[in-house]
């Protein structure tokens, strides 16, 4: 029941995971904001306060606003696309067709490799001339593409290989919703004469929103936060063409050791992750409630 | 609204879910307007064969003419039915104007007349308040008014329900079968009723088919169900409380000897119902054709009646639903007596009844 625990044991269980999210979320945190307002020191030069430069700086950067067009391409690519091919494989796997469970491992197996693996094996199916994508185009008669090497086909390639890793962890939360939608509600809609199409549309797809409401959470926050692929697969290139904001932040911050913009570039991303959580919970407040 | 019922008939079906059979030879029929029951206890596959009707579900074998028309082949949409599901099945993410328009805006309708259906509809299920509502915000039994409604607006001259108020507490319920009969009367719709409480059976419908493990045990009017049961089956699965089943070793025959009833009465089983038995008391006037004796295990006070549970020397229990003004006690013992009309003779090995001649 309700019994209170005494004062000091609920202090001593407050304080501990209460510092553990101080020492490793906010501590790092803020410390970024503060260090956004200084520059870089050195053995013979301390950094000093800087004010606002460290934020023209940013207002004035080329690369950042490619780095950042890039990132609002890629995710509003991914995040739809990853959503689509999960509900269809999730459809798939849920009708009465043949070998299903052989279906929803295959489907899955993505998702349970790690990054870097799948970016191994991206790196073959991109390997120009000799690898799967050359072959397949070779088969058509058609040239091959440097896929990973031109400005073109990079971020392309990228997201192909993010929708691919994602799409099967999407299409588990779907499968869960699918299954819980209650066949005499499509028993229903068919009996006043909607076809397939239509229930899915009509009843089924609506049932399924408070699902891609998380799941559209979930892939946005990953298309800001996995960049594993394109740390093995690209190192955001050719020409800044695959860069993303958290893998500029990681080469800003560790290959140019540049601490005092690193700050200011991950208060940025913070703020931007920010609105969108916001405005996510917003609409999730607003739109996923029936029952 | 006038809407013509139209007749449904249902000849030799049979279903099985895998290598169980489901439905063994079911047929019935029903006439345009009428109020047909799908009687029978929970697991005789009364909502398969409804979803058979329906189209949902294909049968294994055998015809469903509806209007004198073999619908096999014919899909759900083509069928020209409404049904309205256990639990209502409405969409939880539409309004209720929005349920009950659905099958209209599917097909087409152009806006004046849905407005003119939903609005008729609204007045007749009286939900003109409710319409802007979402499921979830209704009570259950106007969400069952709702599911009706969603029937009704389209005008299908045949309506299924399966065990629509299974979900309503006892008073609504009560409400809602006398609106659901009413509406039947006054449209003409034909309705397929399926229900496993007996009483609702006979207090709503034309005809009752009352069906145990896929079979239809007996067709037939409420009155012929109750006054003449085919089988032991149907004798103890209707009446509350349900008829009493005797040894013949238990039952005294008529003083006048055994004429008119079958030869072996070892091998019969009586069937008495507990409202047809009465006390009898030595040396007080009134006879009875048959009587048995035993004492009593157990008064229970209903109200209008006391049931009297009595327990006959080889141990079968009797119920008497009794109102003298005598109750007897528990622990006494006492006889009880019944007319011969009143006498349901079974089979002891194939459970039909056998006829007893007055
Ligand atoms: N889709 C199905 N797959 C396999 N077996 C089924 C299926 N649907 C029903 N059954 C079986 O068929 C039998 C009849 O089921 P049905 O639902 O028709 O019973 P019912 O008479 O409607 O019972 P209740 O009064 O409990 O609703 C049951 O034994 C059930 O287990
Ligand atoms: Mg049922």
């Amino acid at each position: 029941m309700n019994k209170r625990l005494p004062i000091g044991l609920a202090f001593v269980l407050l304080v501990l995971p209460c510092s553990l999210l101080v020492a490793f979320t906010h501590y790092p945190a803020l410390r970024a904001l503060a260090n956004s307002f200084w520059n870089n020191g050195s053995s013979r030069r301390p950094s000093k306060f800087v004010g606002w430069d460290n934020y023209r700086a940013m207002m004035e950067d080329d690369r950042l606003a490619q780095v950042l067009a890039n990132s609002a391409i890629y995710a509003l690519g991914t995040v739809p696309l990853a959503i689509g091919l999960a509900i269809g494989m999730a459809l798939l796997v849920n009708s009465k067709l043949p070998a299903t469970g052989l279906m929803r491992l295959s489907f899955f197996m993505p998702t349970m490799l790690p990054m870097v693996a799948v970016a191994n094996i991206w790196l073959f199916f991109y390997a120009p001339g000799i690898g799967l994508a050359s072959q397949i185009l070779s088969v058509f008669g058609l040239p091959p593409i440097n896929f990973l090497g031109s400005t073109d086909t990079s971020l392309a390639s990228m997201m192909v290989v993010a929708v691919w890793k994602e799409a099967g962890l999407f299409m588990i939360f779907y499968l869960a919703a699918l299954q819980a939608v209650p066949a005499n509600l499509k028993d229903a809609a068919r009996l006043e004469g909607a076809g397939h199409v239509r229930v899915f549309f009509d009843v089924v797809l609506p049932l399924l929103r408070p699902t891609t409401i998380f799941v559209a959470v979930n892939a946005l926050i990953n298309a800001f936060r996995l960049v594993d692929h394109i740390i093995v697969m690209t190192r955001g290139g050719p020409n800044n063409s695959s860069a993303l904001l958290l893998y500029y932040i990681y080469e800003v911050t560790f290959a140019h050791r540049d601490f005092a913009y690193g700050a200011t570039l991950t208060v940025l991303m913070v703020v931007i992750l920010g609105a969108m959580a916001a405005v996510q919970f917003w609409i999730l407040d607003r739109k996923a409630h029936y029952q | 609204m006038t809407q013509a019922g139209v007749s449904l008939e249902v000849r030799g079906i049979r279903k099985s879910w895998g290598p169980v059979e489901v439905l063994k030879d079911v047929s019935f029929g029903i006439e345009p307007g009428g109020f047909l029951t799908l009687l029978g206890p929970s697991g005789c596959g009364k909502s398969t064969l409804l979803r058979l009707i329906s189209g949902l579900d294909e049968a294994g074998a055998g015809q469903i003419l509806i209007g004198g028309r073999d619908v096999s082949g014919v899909s759900a949409a083509d069928r020209n039915l409404g049904m309205v599901f256990q639990n209502y099945a409405l969409f939880p993410h539409m309004t209720v104007a929005e349920n009950i328009a659905y099958g209209l805006r599917i097909r087409r309708v152009s806006k004046a007349a849905k407005q003119k259906a939903l609005a008729r509809v609204a007045e007749l299920m009286a939900l003109g308040d409710l319409l802007d509502r979402k499921p979830a915000q209704l009570s259950g039994g106007q969400q069952q008014r709702v599911a009706l409604a969603r029937v009704l607006v389209s005008e299908r001259p045949l309506v299924l329900m399966d065990e629509p108020l299974s979900n309503l507490d006892a008073k609504l319920r009560v409400e809602i079968r006398s609106e659901i009969r009413a509406l039947n009367k006054k449209l003409g719709i034909t309705v397929v009723y399926v229900t496993h409480d007996q009483s609702e059976a006979l207090s709503m419908s034309d005809s009752v088919v009352l069906m145990n493990a896929g079979r239809v045990v007996q067709h037939g009017t409420p009155m012929e169900l109750y006054r003449t049961p085919a089988t032991v089956f149907a004798a103890s699965f209707i009446g509350t409380p349900p008829t009493n089943l005797l040894d013949a070793a238990d039952v005294r025959p008529p003083g006048d000897g055994a004429a008119g009833l079958p030869a072996d009465l070892a091998g019969c089983i009586f069937g008495v119902r507990p409202e047809a038995l009465h006390l009898v008391v030595p040396g007080a006037a009134g006879r009875a054709d048959f009587t048995a004796s035993g004492r009593v295990a157990a008064v229970e006070y209903e109200g209008s009646v006391f049931l009297i549970h009595v327990e006959t020397p080889s141990g079968a229990r009797l119920v008497l639903s009794h109102s003298g003004a005598e109750v007897p006690q528990e622990g006494d013992t006492i006889t009880l007596g019944w007319d011969r009309p009143a006498t349901h003779l079974f089979s002891k090995e194939t459970g039909t009844a056998i006829p007893v001649s007055a």
